[in-house]
């Protein structure tokens, strides 16, 4: 995969208050990136730095090896999806989901071609040897600027020839009007195929229709957006961000404002839409159960810096300190030492793991996730203790247990009544050592 | 304009038939009936009759022809209206601007300038254009009574009112919205054609009218700044006060009123459509 944002050691101040510490955050072609971390964490202002409407203090921002810091949010090949929507409620649904395509009109749309044009051009023109070649290509891009200027170039010339033909009939040819009403159709089926600003509008149209479709809002193009539930406003936020096709879109809380079901039904099908539409999206949430589902790449970020960049598995399975293991699931957290590489203690007992590379007798914390832990009969572990409390959880029971040093919070499908005296199980692989932090 | 919160209050009150708040309009009916709708009648029964006979009343049309057959009254309209008409354009263009620059402070900043805006309203409206006269006397007394002199003073007095509206309607778009526009590629000036006017045409609508109106019938600002020259206002008063002809004084009213309606109609007329226009096509 090809790299497309690059973030270099961007930090960001409002006055005294010190939001962004330093990123450093690369983000590659199609990828579902999350920032996710508590409120106030920067990540919503990361995303505001790279859409354009908050310049960090310091640092880079590059796309596609280019630092875009100096190009105003209108300019920028992102689109955002903003935490309140932000719908226009002048227009309706149509207009707010054509609202992109009108930006960029016609006008300042032949303005860049041309200009992109003359630079081909230039670059062709060093590269001719005679002057014969450089005069022909000179020729050739006036053309072209003139075809940009007005497609209806050619017809009109079909044209002209066509009413040149009329005038040079002979008047007094019995067929004359025949033959001028001949012609004179052929015009009119030329015409046809102008390009007016009927047709531009009608191509406008049509593609407004196809985004109104992916988001499953059609019938609603003329309806205010007022009188719009909030999964609704939220599908025209999203058909308006990606109707410019932007590179890179990005999400602000998207969900946040919606109720659990279609919180979950919008989840599967923002991924279906990044899947299908080929676009890099960076999302923002503080939700860990919709960042571990829908991205390929989770950024944990608190006060200001990034804590662990990774594939939601590994984000989960291997957190790099506390922080990030509490952020992201339930867990226990227990402080240990490392006696040797595959060897920690904890609570007086050395068990075997599958961590290493720390220093020997370092001080380090263990993550014991409670699905991974199991309820055994008394005695059958070192770590015996007393049911403390058990909630339904509908899939599981959590249980505490409670032992002489601490409470182990389990996840199991079977009941254990309060007060019962158990132990506690893991295998190997479930425990988890970090870093002290 | 009002959605919501009024409407579902007047379904409500026919579903139940007596909600307390009911009885909050009873203050508002009796004041727009004494003071509004009873005197707009009797300004029309004034202008529509004619005394015959002690106290026999007939209905005649006579004042309406009498004002249109002089030719010095209808242009004393004229002017009257091209002068407020150049005021109110001359309002819109500084006020604006202005209250768009206000809404872009800090809300404390926007607190101070709306208060320095409103301040000279504090000051009795006659103090204000007599002060202005004196600030003429010594510049240049040969100003007075040219129309530049009375639009000054106009746009003077009447800014404050072509600025609060506007300034009401700017500062209660949602930032994000400028935001959302130049995120899908607008650039500052179409921003501000496609997101920032449309959303504060209702605030131009009202400034326009809250300038329009009491300009083109102020007699305070032509006597003092205009060397006691005759506008609308005056002719009217001097109608009902010095000749005692209260129906012809009711009937320009009317007049002038009925022009200025249409004005206004005309100006919210062109406003939509240019709206509409704006969607359709740009």
């Amino acid at each position: 995969m090809k790299k497309l944002i690059e973030l270099r050691n961007v930090t960001k101040a409002f006055g005294e208050n010190v939001v962004l510490k330093g990123i450093d955050l690369e983000i590659y072609e199609n990828e579902f990136v999350t920032l996710l971390g508590p409120s106030g964490c920067g990540k919503t202002t990361t995303l505001r730095i790279i859409g354009g409407f908050v310049d960090p203090s310091s640092g880079e921002v590059l796309l596609n090896e280019k630092n875009i810091l100096d190009i105003p949010a209108h300019k920028r090949p992102t689109n955002t999806v903003f935490q309140r929507y932000a719908l226009f409620p002048h227009l309706d649904v149509f207009e707010n989901v054509a609202f992109g395509l009108r930006m960029h009109s016609n006008k300042a749309n032949i303005k860049i071609q041309i200009e992109k044009l003359k630079e081909d051009y230039q670059i062709r023109m060093d590269h001719a040897l005679d002057s014969n070649t450089k005069k022909k290509l000179k020729l050739e891009l006036n053309k072209e600027i003139e075809l940009i200027k007005d497609p209806n170039v050619h017809l009109k010339l079909k044209i002209d020839k066509l009413k040149n033909k009329i005038k040079a009939l002979d008047k007094t040819n019995p067929e004359f009007v025949s033959q001028k009403q001949k012609l004179q159709d052929q015009i009119k089926a030329i015409k046809v195929d102008f390009e007016t600003p009927k047709v531009r509008e009608k191509r406008l149209t049509d593609k407004v229709m196809k985004y109104l479709a992916m988001v499953n809002l059609q019938g609603y193009e003329r309806r205010s957006v007022h009188k719009l539930s909030g999964g609704q406003q939220q599908r025209v936020a999203i058909a308006r961000a990606l109707i410019n096709e932007p590179k890179v879109l990005l999400l602000d809380e998207p969900l946040a404002a919606l109720d659990l079901k279609l919180r979950q039904e919008m989840q599967y099908e923002l991924k279906e839409i990044q899947r299908n539409a080929g676009i890099t999206f960076i999302y923002v949430t503080h939700d860990q159960e919709e960042a571990l589902t829908m991205s390929d790449k989770i950024v944990v970020m608190n006060e200001g810096e990034i804590q662990q960049v990774g594939k939601p598995e590994d984000i989960y399975n291997e957190p790099i300190n506390t922080f990030v293991a509490k952020f992201i699931g339930e867990s226990n957290i227990i402080e240990g030492i490392m006696i040797d590489d595959y060897l920690v203690e904890f609570d007086g007992v050395k068990y075997p793991c599958v961590d290493y590379g720390f220093k020997r007798n370092e001080i380090v914390d263990i993550v014991l996730r409670p699905e991974d832990l199991d309820i055994v009969p008394e005695g059958t572990t070192p770590i015996s203790g007393v049911v403390d409390s058990v909630a339904f959880k509908g899939v599981h029971y959590e249980i505490d247990v409670k032992t002489n040093t601490r409470i182990y919070t389990v996840h199991t499908t079977d009941y254990q009544p309060e007060g019962k005296k158990v132990s506690v199980s893991f295998e190997k692989e479930d425990l988890h050592v970090m870093e002290k932090w | 304009m009002f959605h919501g919160p009024l409407q579902t209050a007047v379904r409500e009150k026919r579903k139940v038939k007596v909600k307390p708040y009911t009885f909050l309009g009873i203050p508002y009916y009796i004041l727009l009936s004494s003071l509004i709708i009873i005197p707009l009648l009797l300004i029309i029964v004034y202008a529509v009759t004619i005394q015959e006979q002690g106290l026999y009343y007939k209905f005649t049309l006579i004042y309406f022809r009498q004002f249109f057959n002089e030719a010095e009254f209808v242009r004393v309209m004229a002017d009257s209206i091209v002068l407020a008409l150049m005021t109110t354009l001359i309002c819109l263009f500084i006020g604006y601007p202005l209250a768009y620059f206000i809404t872009k402070r800090k809300p404390i900043t926007q607190a101070i300038l709306v208060l320095l805006i409103t301040a000279p309203m504090w000051v009795n409206m006659l103090i204000r254009t007599v002060a202005w006269k004196q600030i003429f006397d010594m510049i240049n007394p040969r100003l007075l009574g040219t129309d530049f002199a009375i639009i000054v003073g106009m746009v003077y007095v009447f800014l404050p009112f072509m600025v609060l509206p506007i300034y009401t309607v700017l500062s209660k778009i949602d930032p994000l919205l400028y935001e959302a526009s130049a995120d899908l590629g607008g650039s500052n000036l179409k921003t501000f054609r496609k997101v920032t006017l449309p959303l504060s045409i209702s605030g131009v609508l009202s400034g326009i009218t809250m300038v329009l109106l009491p300009a083109a019938t102020t007699m305070v600002i032509p006597r003092y700044l205009g060397q006691n020259r005759v506008l609308i206002g005056t002719l009217i008063e001097r109608k009902f006060y010095d000749s005692g002809n209260w129906g012809y004084g009711a009937a320009i009213a009317i007049i002038l009123s009925l022009i200025i309606m249409v004005m206004v109609y005309f100006t919210k007329k062109l406003d939509r459509n240019k709206e509409v226009e704006l969607d359709e096509k740009a």
